[in-house]
């Protein structure tokens, strides 16, 4: 049962085989075995999540089931539900319960789905490691040792080790895409624009983007259809109409031209990683496709150009966290600045800190135009070159991540060592693309590796394509960390 | 020495729109605090803002009735500082690019002391779409502040003017000016006590043709009337310390009404760091021609041109004109009486929006227009004034006033006879022509009775009728109060003047 796909779980569902309540138990049974270990998830509401799939055997038993009616979906910590408490891995929102949906959830909810929990994270979104979150590191399931990768870890964690059926996550330089390839799952940041922002808690506004993450692109797609749509709640929701994403599933790969660009490949990317990703384009070849290389020669400025424009969003956004009207506030202070001062400087941790202060040295009188406006600039250049290779191929790949997943501790000093970990994503997000990431081997020390594809804008339907001709193909996908196979 | 003042304002118009500029909470003044605080106003993790059209809307008939550009494509930015009532710890507002660009308004400075009354063109810098912060309540929390998130995301214009006025006489008139064109096209209802139009005024001094000075802001004036002692304290007090040897500092000063004095509150030095950046939970605004033309075709008749047309077409003097034109109310008020006085359907006195056909000199302008306008300007403002009543509450309609003007147009009733139906008319209502029946106020025109009594008159005073037959001219006074007396007070006069005149002569 933990290893059926959604489809499989909707008809067994929908044929009596199981009951939404008994599924949701099986999973509330096996996250309270497994998670004290693993810490991926940071808040469960057992009652309400039963109660969800009370009334979705109700739906069911009406013969009113939709496709993911009754099935039990993590949800990033980063999501406002409303009566559950939404920390967004701060201790800024330890003790915050939100009192409104975000786009997200009510889709889920319309859907019939059963939130089983919310999913630890990097606090507010910031890491690659889910080392930064308040309330404790998560684990990778495949190596106790190892990180899960950030900042969507915790969701990650959670659909490698089975302790739910597929979840969210959110994208704003890889979020979604390198803890998928660490932890050996699917995971899909869509175009900019195509799932709602509203209720998600913002990181960096002009990239953040919501997403799924399961265990094959099938069930991506299922998840995409619920999560995307047209919201006029959030003014960068595009008005499009409504597409069914698994609609070019099982179309043949022939004639697929693949782009592969130059820089992607070259120093920085480790070998096991690189074999991998070299073994998977050598089985799209077999599938019918064929090779482009290709050349994003600004994509080296991506880091420093991300490293500008998300700290600077972020420093504002973040400022609404002022101890006034919810979230912590200093139990001591002496006037009104001094109660700014000490319940942002408890109330945030480290790397969030790091990154107001960088956001707010570029956006300040004198420096604006030397760090904002020419990072907007390069920005733009950063999205001609997808243009430009667009003209000869149809998606893009290469690694999702330069190396398999390091160790809980290992990088927690250098902080552009972590950065880096996002060199392949972060471009993606810049430009405003669809990317994602598959498993597509394992790494000399038999950690996961992911392929990442991207796509052109609003070209979701045609990577989930390629992705599950692959899945097809080969069964990366199905692998499991040892320990949790099974139905116990 | 002399001085010369150099004053910039920068007005704060409240939009006239039911929710606010980026949610959909109530933006009704008064409410208890935070029952229009929704979660878009409270800055909850995750909302976002979505722009009020009918914000947009007001921005663009405002720069129709300046003559400004209007922005095919303007940008929302972030302004970051904190403060408690500030929620989102930014305000959203418009920085690089507005959407009205420059503008120009015309005042009339009105006559002070011996100086003539005159016109000016007082150019516009832009005016933004921007939103409100919340407020403060320092009172009745024990040490503690309150916060009230009502006013939070009220949308408000922000008119800013070229430094071109330079006495405080203009600074008023122009802060008039502004306060009846945007209650007068309906994107503001310009209640200043409930901050719906605040000025900041910019103030320096500087010796005549010289370099500018350096100004001070002084905030949030909500009364003409503080503006003028504000402005005026402001300036003795620049001028004093230039010439006691001290400079100005640049700064924004409080006027304190209690005292009439202005105090520096912030200085330059302590100027905040807004760090402005384009806010990217907003797409640019794009603003079409079509939409621009749409809302062109709903502008109402301006101020301005309506007062060229009241002296050109009507004869009215520039006076009367400016006067009928202080706000859409009277205006309209005056025409709807104008069109009562003498209802002809062929012949629409005004209209809204471009094609204004003008009425025929002498139908409906001339005499019926100069009494229509000394009545409304006369009794009815005095009235209202009295009574303490707006125009809108007038409780005499423009259809009664303007059958009652008729009725002394076409010699019905007499000037005193009209000022007693206005009286009645006004407290107890009714139509002119009931009240004149019930009072019997018509005047008496029939030729054949005022000569019998002119002949009884002047048998009975065959004295005096041979001293005026032999030069005596004054004594015609002396009759004329004789027949008005013998009529009581009836007599229609310029009849009875006529029949004496014929008569007296022989």
């Amino acid at each position: 049962m933990i290893n059926a796909s959604l489809k499989q779980l909707s008809s067994q569902l929908a044929g009596k085989k199981i009951s939404s309540v008994e599924l949701t138990q099986l999973y509330l049974d096996r996250i309270a075995a497994l998670n004290p270990e693993l810490n991926a998830y940071v808040t469960l509401n057992p009652e309400t999540s039963l109660a969800q799939a009370r009334a979705a055997d109700v739906r069911l038993a009406q013969g009113k089931g939709a496709a993911l009616t009754g099935i039990p979906i993590a949800q990033k910590d980063i999501f406002c539900a409303q009566g559950w408490r939404t920390t967004c891995g701060s201790r800024m929102l330890e003790n915050f319960v939100a009192p409104y949906d975000a786009h997200v959830i009510s889709q889920f909810n319309n859907a019939g789905a059963v939130n089983l929990g919310k999913t630890n994270m990097d606090e507010f979104a910031m890491g690659s490691s889910n080392e930064t979150s308040y309330f404790g590191a998560v684990k990778n399931p495949w190596n106790h040792k190892a990180v899960p990768g950030g900042s969507s870890g915790g969701t990650a964690a959670a659909v490698a080790a089975r302790l739910c059926a597929a979840a969210t996550g959110t994208d704003t330089g890889g979020s979604i895409r390198q803890p998928a390839a660490l932890c050996g799952i699917s995971g899909l940041k869509p175009t900019y624009g195509v799932v709602s922002r509203y209720g998600m808690i913002a990181f960096a506004s002009s990239l953040d983007q919501a997403g799924p993450m399961a265990r094959s692109a099938e069930d991506l797609a299922l998840l995409l259809n619920v999560m995307a749509g047209f919201d006029e709640r959030d003014s960068t929701s595009l008005q499009r109409e409504t597409e069914d994403y698994a609609r070019d599933l099982a179309k043949p790969l022939n004639g697929l031209r693949i782009g592969l660009p130059k820089e992607f490949f070259a120093a920085g990317l480790s070998a096991d990683v690189g074999a991998a990703v070299e073994a998977a384009i050598a089985e799209y070849k077999k599938l019918g496709a064929t090779v482009v290389d290709i050349s994003l020669p600004n994509s080296r400025l991506s880091i420093p150009v991300y490293y500008v424009l998300a700290p600077a969003e972020a420093s504002s956004n973040l400022s609404r966290f002022d101890g006034v009207r919810y979230g912590y506030r200093a139990p001591e202070y002496s006037d009104l600045t001094d109660m700014y001062e000490k319940s942002r400087a408890q109330g945030f941790g480290a790397e969030v800190k790091r990154r107001i202060m960088i956001g707010t040295y570029v956006l300040s009188h004198g420096y604006y135009d030397a760090y904002y406006l020419q990072a907007q600039k390069i920005r733009r250049l950063i999205a001609q070159d997808f243009v430009e290779a667009y003209k000869y191929c149809d998606v893009i790949m290469g690694p999702t991540s330069p190396t398999t997943a390091f160790n809980l501790g290992e990088k927690g000093d250098d902080p552009v060592q972590m950065y880096l970990s996002d060199i392949y994503t972060i471009a993606v997000n810049l430009a405003g693309l669809p990317g994602m990431s598959i498993p597509c081997g394992l790494g000399t020390n038999g950690m996961p590796v992911g392929l990442q594809i991207i796509g052109n804008y609003f070209d979701e339907a045609r990577m989930l394509n390629v992705a599950h001709q692959y899945q097809l193909a080969t069964d990366w996908h199905q692998k499991a960390p040892a320990g949790v196979n099974s139905d116990k | 020495m002399q001085w010369e003042i150099v004053i910039g304002l920068e007005v704060h118009a409240q939009l006239s729109t039911k929710s606010k500029i980026f949610s959909a909470a109530s933006t009704a003044f008064g409410a208890e605090p935070n029952t229009q605080a929704d979660a878009v106003s409270l800055a909850l993790p995750g909302v976002l803002p979505v722009l009020n059209k009918g914000a947009v809307e007001r921005a663009i008939k405002f720069g129709l009735a300046t003559g400004a550009h209007i922005a095919p494509r303007s940008v929302f930015a972030r302004k970051n500082y904190f403060y408690p009532d500030l929620p989102k710890g930014y305000q959203i507002s418009q920085m690089d690019l507005p959407v009205v660009g420059q503008g120009a308004l015309t005042i009339q400075v009105p006559a002070v002391g011996k100086a003539e009354p005159y016109e000016k063109v007082v150019r516009l810098t832009r005016a933004h779409l921007e939103e409100d912060a919340g407020k403060s309540l320092h009172e009745d929390f024990h040490g503690m502040t309150g916060i009230d998130l009502n006013r939070a995301g009220t949308p408000l214009l922000e008119i800013v003017s070229e430094p071109d006025m330079c006495s405080a006489a203009e600074a008023i008139a122009y802060a008039k000016t502004l306060h009846t064109l945007v209650r007068w096209i309906g994107i503001c209802d310009g209640n200043m006590q409930e901050g719906s139009f605040r000025c900041d005024v910019n103030v320096s001094v500087r010796k005549p043709g010289g370099e500018l000075g350096t100004r001070r802001e002084i905030k949030n004036l909500n009364s003409f009337k503080f503006m003028q002692q504000a402005i005026d304290y402001e300036v003795q007090w620049q001028i004093d310390t230039i010439e006691n040897g001290g400079k100005v500092q640049q700064a924004t000063v409080l006027f304190n009404p209690d005292t009439g004095e202005t105090r520096a509150m912030r200085s330059k030095e302590d100027a905040h760091d807004y760090r402005y950046f384009p806010d990217p939970d907003l797409l640019p605004l794009v603003i079409g021609k079509e939409w621009v033309e749409q809302l062109r075709a709903t502008m109402p008749e301006l101020p301005q041109a309506k007062q060229v047309r009241y002296v050109q077409d009507l004869g009215l003097s520039a006076y009367d004109a400016a006067t009928l034109t202080a706000s859409r109310e009277m205006a309209d008020f005056f025409e709807a009486t104008l069109a009562a006085i003498n209802p002809s359907p062929s012949l629409p006195l005004s209209g809204e929006g471009a094609a204004v056909s003008s009425p025929v000199k002498g139908r409906l302008g001339g005499v019926d227009a100069k009494l229509c306008a000394n009545w409304i300007i006369g009794e009815v403002s005095a009235q209202l004034n009295r009574d303490n009543l707006e125009m809108n509450q007038c409780p005499i309609t423009s259809q009664q006033l303007g059958g009652m003007l008729a009725r002394i147009a076409d010699g019905t009733i007499s000037n005193s006879g009209a000022k007693e139906v206005f009286r009645a008319m006004w407290s107890e209502g009714g139509s002119a022509d009931a009240i004149i029946e019930a009072k019997g106020l018509k005047q008496v025109s029939d030729t054949g009775a005022l000569e019998a009594m002119v002949d009884e008159i002047m048998a009975a005073n065959a004295d005096k009728v041979a001293e005026y037959r032999s030069g005596k001219d004054k004594l015609f006074g002396f009759f004329v109060g004789l027949a008005m007396k013998a009529s009581k007070g009836k007599a229609n006069p310029a009849q009875m003047n006529e029949i004496l005149k014929r008569k007296l002569a022989g």
